[in-house]
């Protein structure tokens, strides 16, 4: 029984990596660049959102409702991440594509550098959590039966997961702005020739990838604490989760997520670390069967639905 | 096409060999001259060097960016730490770490170096991180406190400190050796042909698996020799310390500052990591925000670093890696 | 109405000057035909006109603004459209977004998905197909398309029967026949003399980057155009 309770929390679980590799698998899928500073930019957003709360004292404001303070919260830090996303492209992201497949990287790692320790300047080494802003919802619970339960807040984030998913699907698929976006994704040298800015284009994208890397930080924050440093396992796992559902494919990074947490929990369950092993080894073990060519179809078929 | 000849010795390189000689000899004579920190402090330069250049050698001229080389680095130190608990006497464990890992990154390499940028980057750091996770479970380790060299107890501390000093050296030496010595050759064309165009390079009969292979386990020794020389030099091995992600900010740093590409380069990225760090590394969390601003702006407008730059400048090339080719100076036909 | 004038104009790949201090004019309604060997410099002047290239020296007049230095999505909203060599379709869309997507960032005007299908009929059973699975007459067809759907006042088009089965080629050149009449102006690559010269109301023949003939097709001759193309009037000169 406590298998199966494994496997549903590590469901659940993958539906908060799902969430948090939609920033990093968007901004690869348009401009081929790996963000090394996605889980940093992750863990800045939680950092905003702790200090808005403090300063605009929103959750006291709120009085009984004080648990939706967060929610609110990200009226405001949603954009700001955006306008983070628009000019991380125009003075960072720009610039390292011209200068070649190298540069990128390097350039991405240096402002995780950057916004790591800046963040410990700034908020010193203390983990904070933005848990106790959500009062009960933090651990509150359904049971479906008497040893099976379901967190609210796992649902939730899982539910939003997929909501993003299927937005990020319609946006592509249905409207034009998506058109524009897939257009410049594929050849971003020829949509000059029917109009289309392709930088602007790239500044839009960074923008939605940098905001939803900023939902991605604050859902961190609500399900457990976090510090300066937390950036790195986040992109690990968020990378890992991209890798496991097949790159390019966005319903695969679900799938993805879901793999990776359900192969943590059951690792967790036969041994105290392993938590960890268990989900580095699904991710080496499934990089390997995929570049051995073994396991193509299953991304394939979810990237040809994606692209429809 | 007569008169024209390709020249690899030109006589400036020439003159250059000959002063990086002259200060390879002075250093070997460095325990006997210099004061005790400072033949420490030489001894962490050596292995910074040592880094810069493993990790020019796979991202500059192999093509491969990876941010997991601390794997090799930490398996280099824990594996001298396994050799000396087995009892066998320190340098010579020092040596055989290096090789036994050596022998390790065959595999890892096989597997690794199917996988294209990105995916490799992040791979080889997702290797360190379950490295770094597995050895803490080595009773030995006491997971993340770590354990420490005690056999080096049992030496007077200045032959120890010498002794370790001429390992850094030596190998240092015999990497940068084996190095260049490669990238004279048929594989170092080769790797840089890899590394500009890898199917025009498949096309001119390159052996592209080959080549990179080469590089990956070049790096891996190198790695390795540091972590181990590392280890000799401070003693106790921390997991965090020897598999941290640290290392591989540094190694970009230097490689990137430096020049990547450039043999020169990354000697010169290190010294200048060197200097930042005696100066300002103990101002903590404020050095390491300049390490990344510094690299951010190398990246973006000094891509070629500033090695890169001066031979671009200045037609400079000290070292005779590249060819050079005479056109006879006598009557061109414009 | 004189829509396009090139001064002295001059680009480079790195160090390579692949146009020379090339100067034309052409006038509304007009269609160039552009030939010369591999490497002397038409696709470069092309792309130069259509702002994918940056020219390190000269100036683009496009009825009568000066175009040098606008970037070439700013062009399309001009009126100036390329056809890329290569086609460079967008592979994994299918043929309607390709056109839609040309048509939601151009000018409007005349030309819409209906009148795209109209001059390309060919395109009408494939519109739900990926571009990339398309023949290579249809996908030419696709690519004319989609820079129609720009509604341009200069089409500029780069070898478009590169590839393409003679049929195929006589295919597009019908269609373009009707472009033509319509009054769009037109500078055509094209390596088949025979083709060129039968749609064209002036040449320009361009050698290592220099235009070395220039004028109203009726007037010259085939001769004339091949010893141009070759450079053999160059050789003959005494050293």
């Amino acid at each position: 029984m406590n298998f199966i309770n494994q496997v549903i929390q590590g469901a659940m679980l993958g539906g908060f990596y799902a969430l948090s590799a939609c920033g990093l698998s968007f901004l690869f899928g348009v401009m081929r660049i790996i963000n090394l500073a996605h889980g940093s930019l992750a863990i800045l957003a939680a950092f905003l959102m702790v200090s808005l709360l403090n300063a605009s004292n929103l959750s006291n404001i709120l009085g009984d409702y004080g648990y939706l303070a967060p929610f609110i919260g990200l009226l405001v830090i949603l954009p700001v991440m955006a306008l983070i996303g628009w000019a991380l492209q125009y003075l960072v992201l720009d610039r390292s594509l011209r200068a070649g497949p190298l540069i990128p990287v390097l350039s991405t790692f240096g402002v995780s550098i950057i916004l790591d320790n800046g963040m410990f300047e700034a908020y010193g080494a203390n983990s904070q959590s933005l848990g106790p802003a959500i009062g009960d919802l933090a651990y509150n619970s359904w049971s479906l039966t008497d040893t099976l339960t379901i967190g609210q807040l796992d649902a939730l984030i899982f539910a939003t997961a997929v909501i993003v998913l299927c937005g990020m699907q319609w946006l592509l698929a249905k409207t034009a702005i998506g058109r524009t976006i897939r257009a410049t994704a594929e050849e971003p040298g020829v949509v000059e020739l029917i109009g289309i800015n392709p930088r602007l284009v790239f500044a839009v994208c960074a923008a939605i990838a940098v905001a939803l890397t900023g939902l991605a930080g604050v859902a961190l924050a609500m399900r457990t604490s976090f510090d300066p440093y937390a950036g790195g396992p986040l992109l690990i796992f968020a990378f890992e989760t991209v890798v496991i559902g097949g790159i390019g494919s966005l319903w695969g990074t679900l799938i993805g997520g879901i793999v990776l947490g359900v192969a943590q929990n059951i690792g967790a369950e036969i041994s105290p670390g392993g938590f960890l092993i268990a989900g580095h080894l699904t991710f080496l073990v499934i990089l390997i069967f995929r570049t051995f060519g073994v396991l193509p179809k299953l991304s394939a078929l979810t990237s040809r639905r994606a692209a429809a | 096409m007569s008169g024209y000849t390709v020249e690899r010795w030109t006589r400036r390189s020439i003159v250059f060999s000959g002063v990086i000689a002259a200060l390879l000899v002075i250093l070997a004579a460095g325990p006997a001259i210099f004061p005790p920190g400072v033949t420490d402090r030489l001894t962490t330069l050596f292995i910074y060097i040592i880094i810069a250049a493993m990790w020019n050698a796979l991202a500059g001229y192999g093509g491969l960016v990876s941010i997991g080389q601390q794997l090799f680095i930490g398996l280099g130190g824990y594996a001298l730490i396994r050799l000396s608990n087995a009892g066998v006497s320190l340098y010579p464990a020092l040596l055989l770490a290096v090789v036994l890992v050596g022998i390790l990154a065959l595999p890892i390499g096989e597997l690794m170096l199917r996988l294209r940028g990105g995916e490799f980057a992040i791979g080889m750091w997702v290797l360190a991180e379950l490295a770094h996770f597995t050895i803490t479970l080595d009773p030995l380790i006491q997971g993340e406190t770590g354990t420490s060299l005690i056999a080096l107890n049992a030496f007077a501390p200045a032959a120890r400190r010498a002794d370790t000093y001429w390992m850094g050296l030596g190998l240092m030496i015999a990497l940068l050796g084996t190095l260049f010595i490669l990238l004279r050759g048929k594989i170092g064309a080769g790797v840089q042909a890899i590394r500009d165009d890898e199917i025009a390079a498949a096309s001119v009969g390159v052996q592209v698996h080959n080549g990179k292979r080469v590089m990956f386990v070049l790096a891996a020794v190198g790695c390795a020799a540091a972590g181990a020389v590392n280890l000799a030099s401070t003693i106790s091995f921390q997991p965090q310390a020897f598999f941290g992600i640290q290392w591989t900010a540094y190694m970009l740093f230097m490689a990137l500052v430096g020049g990547l590409g450039t043999f020169e380069g990354p000697i010169i990225g290190a010294v200048v990591f060197f200097a930042m760090e005696t100066f300002f590394g103990a101002t903590g969390v404020t050095y390491l925000i300049g390490l990344g601003v510094v690299a951010l702006v190398f990246a973006l407008f000094i891509p070629r670093g500033i090695w890169g730059f001066l031979e671009t400048r200045f037609g400079l090339r000290l070292l005779p890696v590249g060819y050079v080719l005479k056109v006879p100076a006598a009557d061109a036909a414009e | 109405m004189s829509i396009l004038s090139v001064e002295t104009l001059e680009s480079r790949h790195g160090l390579l000057v692949a146009v020379r201090g090339v100067s034309l004019s052409l006038n509304e309604g007009e269609t160039l035909a552009l030939v010369g060997a591999n490497g002397a410099g038409k696709t470069t002047l092309l792309r130069s006109i259509a702002g994918a290239h940056k020219p390190v020296r000269g100036r683009i007049m496009f009825d009568g603004q000066d175009v040098t230095a606008m970037p070439a999505h700013r062009r399309v909203g001009l009126g100036i459209a390329l056809v890329p060599e290569g086609r460079r379709l967008f592979a994994g869309m299918t043929v309607e977004e390709n056109l839609r997507v040309a048509g939601a960032h151009g000018r409007k005007g005349v030309w819409n998905l209906d009148a795209v299908l109209a001059a390309f009929p060919q395109l009408k059973p494939k519109l739900k197909a990926r571009a990339g699975d398309l023949s290579g007459g249809q996908q030419q067809a696709t690519a004319i398309g989609r820079a129609l759907m720009t509604n341009p006042r200069l089409l500029l088009l780069d070898e478009v029967s590169l590839g393409l089965s003679p049929l195929a080629v006589d295919q597009v050149y019908d269609s373009l026949r009707g472009l033509m009449s319509g009054g769009t102006t037109i500078i055509l690559v094209e390596q088949d003399l025979a083709r060129a010269l039968s749609v064209a109301t002036r040449i320009a023949c361009m050698l290592e980057g220099a235009v070395v003939l220039e004028g109203a097709a009726a007037r010259l001759s085939r001769d004339d155009i091949t010893q141009a193309y070759f450079g053999l009037n160059r050789a003959a000169e005494p050293a």
